[in-house]
């Protein structure tokens, strides 16, 4: 490797200034004005603001509706997560197989990638409309009166197919250009070794995948718990009366809705921590397990 | 332990590409089997074929008394040795050796006992518990090789194997290879595009030009009495000199000079002759059936040297011992028992 140096010692830092100040100002500063307002109690109309200590992070885990939606915000997230990985996986390891018209397919399946959260919701939505959603239509055949934000579980199902429908692309994409970077004559030579198929994908192909599968995992999480706030949004229409939301709309809701600003706040910085903490976890626990070559 | 009878054998791709042409060979129990010849001759087409990862399109392939053609590369019976080895990255090296014979539902007792004794044999008892990526090619090398051991299987297959090692390397494993082979007695066949690896491991060479086969024969046998004038220039180093003659009343014509036959059949007309660089030899005594060559370089061997130049306009490479005397213009001999006559548009001896 070649070794620049910089005529000047300053120069380096010159040339890091807009990346550090990109994350500055648009992640250190909040985050810091965000633990800051998490103390106080502010005026909704900006008169001012009073120290409360702890008190908006505990009056947020004391509530029972905080509680609930935590709950919900776990359920989501696991069964998103769960779901878009293994229909990606699925999907990307029988587009591997497919030798005609493999191109088309393979675009067809990724494309709705291409689609903007909230486009993802509308679209989503009208699948579940009450008078034209062939969803609903589906339901009633099997004598399942849907009623999407209304019902709060028939809204919770909505919300999962639709969060996971947006998902499965990016997870397909990965899990193909990681089966397609395991070597042909790897598996030639797994196919003499071992004549059940699954036994195969259990054995050889599953581990090669690890890696691809652990970077998705994180990504997936933090998919379900922040960047399904588009779909959450359109769903529920500003007005989450009792539909179900997670933790990252109701951070929204109280913060810009409701202009409870501190409470919003503490329940922002608690997220962070979730985060924080589901990461560390992650790369302690999981990667010890995940062979890289 | 069993024959392996290729019969007739075809291999079409879409759009009519025929990468083997109607192949038959007939594989003793125990033989060891070269398929050479340059890429994209089939030799590797064919071997994924009797290894079941490539269907045949044409033809029938038998492993001791059973079809194969429709059998699932798993319950061949065979193993397979890669060019890049193919060893399961996320596995040890033990996992590696066992697990063709886990998935066969062989005794754990039994895997243990194959596995001690692969690593015994290839030297790869301290290694057992590494992952591939902390070996050396040597030793990668060495664990497709046990892979392939411990199964005990009706045959090997080994597709070009020491083409990734370093020259050094590759010699001490032909080495290897080879007589491990001899030891297990298991049916092998072998494809390389190193004819000096098929000259020096082969029981019998299979010779392989544009899907078809060329020659059958021990490396002895095709060195030299090659059927073809591609097997000439394609086995032996330096290549066997291809020279335009032709015949006329008897005798053996190229450009201006004659070559004396000793009473050997030549026919008329355009013909090629072939003759190896060590069939020939300084002339002494009068000019009677000598020919004349001009020299343009000599590379120098130690043992020999290789005296480059041209025979009337056709160039030609001779091997004379060391310190044999050299000018401009030499006069030679060829040796009229070892030379090969081919027909210039067939290609075939006659």
């Amino acid at each position: 490797m070649k070794r620049v140096q910089f005529s000047s010692p300053y120069l380096p830092y010159l040339f890091l200034l807009p990346q550090m100040t990109v994350v500055f100002i648009f992640f250190y500063w909040p985050s810091v004005q965000a633990i800051q307002s998490s103390f106080y109690l502010e005026d909704p109309f900006g008169f001012g603001a009073t120290f409360v200590g702890f008190d908006n992070y505990l009056e947020a885990f004391k509530s029972s509706h905080y509680q609930q939606i935590a709950r919900f915000t776990v359920v989501f997230t696991i069964l998103v997560t769960v779901f878009s990985l293994s229909i990606g996986l699925l999907l990307a390891t029988t587009a591997d197989t497919v030798i005609r018209g493999s191109g088309p397919y393979k675009t067809l399946l990724i494309c709705v990638y291409a689609i903007a959260p909230p486009v993802a919701g509308l679209i989503g939505m009208m699948f579940f409309d009450q008078h034209i959603g062939p969803f609903v239509t589906m339901a009633a055949w099997f004598g399942w009166d849907m009623k999407v934000g209304i019902d709060y579980v028939d809204t919770a199902f909505a919300m999962i197919v639709v969060a996971v429908w947006k998902q499965i692309p990016y997870n397909f994409i990965f899990f193909l250009s990681g089966l397609q970077g395991i070597p042909v004559s790897v598996r030639e030579a797994a196919a003499i070794d071992n004549r059940s198929r699954l036994g195969r994908f259990r054995t050889v192909t599953l581990p090669l995948l690890a890696p691809t599968a652990f970077f998705l995992l994180i990504i997936n999480m933090t998919y379900s718990l922040f960047d399904t706030f588009g779909i959450i949004d359109v769903i529920v229409k500003d007005k989450a009366a009792n539909n179900p939301i997670t933790l990252v709309y109701k951070v929204y809701m109280d913060g810009f809705r409701g202009n409870d600003i501190g409470g919003s706040a503490a329940q922002s910085v608690i997220l962070m921590l979730i985060v924080l903490l589901l990461t560390v976890f992650q790369f302690r626990f999981i990667e010890r397990r995940v062979h890289y070559n | 332990m069993a024959q392996v009878t290729i019969e007739n054998v075809s291999k079409s791709y879409a759009g009519d590409v025929r990468a083997v042409n109607s192949v038959s060979i007939a594989i003793e129990d125990g033989e060891f089997i070269v398929l050479v010849g340059p890429s994209g001759c089939g030799k590797s087409t064919l071997l994924r074929m009797v290894a079941g990862l490539e269907s045949v399109t044409e033809g029938t392939i038998r492993i001791g008394e059973r079809t194969v053609n429709e059998v699932e590369p798993a319950e061949r019976d065979i193993a397979m040795v890669f060019q890049n080895y193919a060893l399961y990255p996320h596995m040890t090296v033990r996992q590696n050796l066992a697990y063709g014979l886990k998935n066969r539902g062989t005794p754990k007792a039994e895997i243990d006992k194959r596995v001690a004794e692969a690593s015994r044999i290839l030297e790869l008892d301290q290694y057992l518990d590494r992952k591939p990526r902390q070996l050396s090619g040597g030793q990668r090398q060495r664990v497709a090789m046990g892979r392939a051991i411990v199964r005990e299987p009706a045959a090997f297959l080994f597709d070009e194997p020491l083409s990734n090692l370093d020259a050094k390397l590759r010699v001490q494993m032909r080495g290897e290879i080879k007589q491990l082979q001899r030891r297990l007695a298991t049916t092998s066949i072998y494809v390389t595009h190193d004819q000096l690896e098929a000259m020096t491991m082969a029981d019998r060479i299979v010779v392989l030009n544009g899907g078809h086969v060329e020659q059958i024969g021990t490396p002895l046998e095709v060195y030299r009495a090659p059927q073809s004038a591609f097997v000439a220039s394609f086995i032996g180093s330096p290549a066997m000199n291809l020279i335009a003659a032709r015949g006329e009343g008897g005798r053996l014509v190229i450009g201006d000079q004659t070559v004396t036959m000793n009473g050997a059949e030549v026919p008329n007309g355009p013909l090629t002759l072939g003759v190896r660089a060590e069939d020939m030899a300084l002339a002494s005594g009068n000019g009677d059936g000598h020919v004349e060559m001009a020299i343009d370089y000599v590379e120098e061997l130690g043992a020999s040297r290789l005296v480059h130049g041209r025979l009337t306009d056709e160039r030609l490479a001779l091997s004379l011992p060391s310190g044999a005397p050299l000018s401009d213009r030499l006069s030679i001999t060829l040796d009229p028992h070892r030379l090969h006559l081919f027909d210039p548009d067939s290609g075939r001896r006659i």
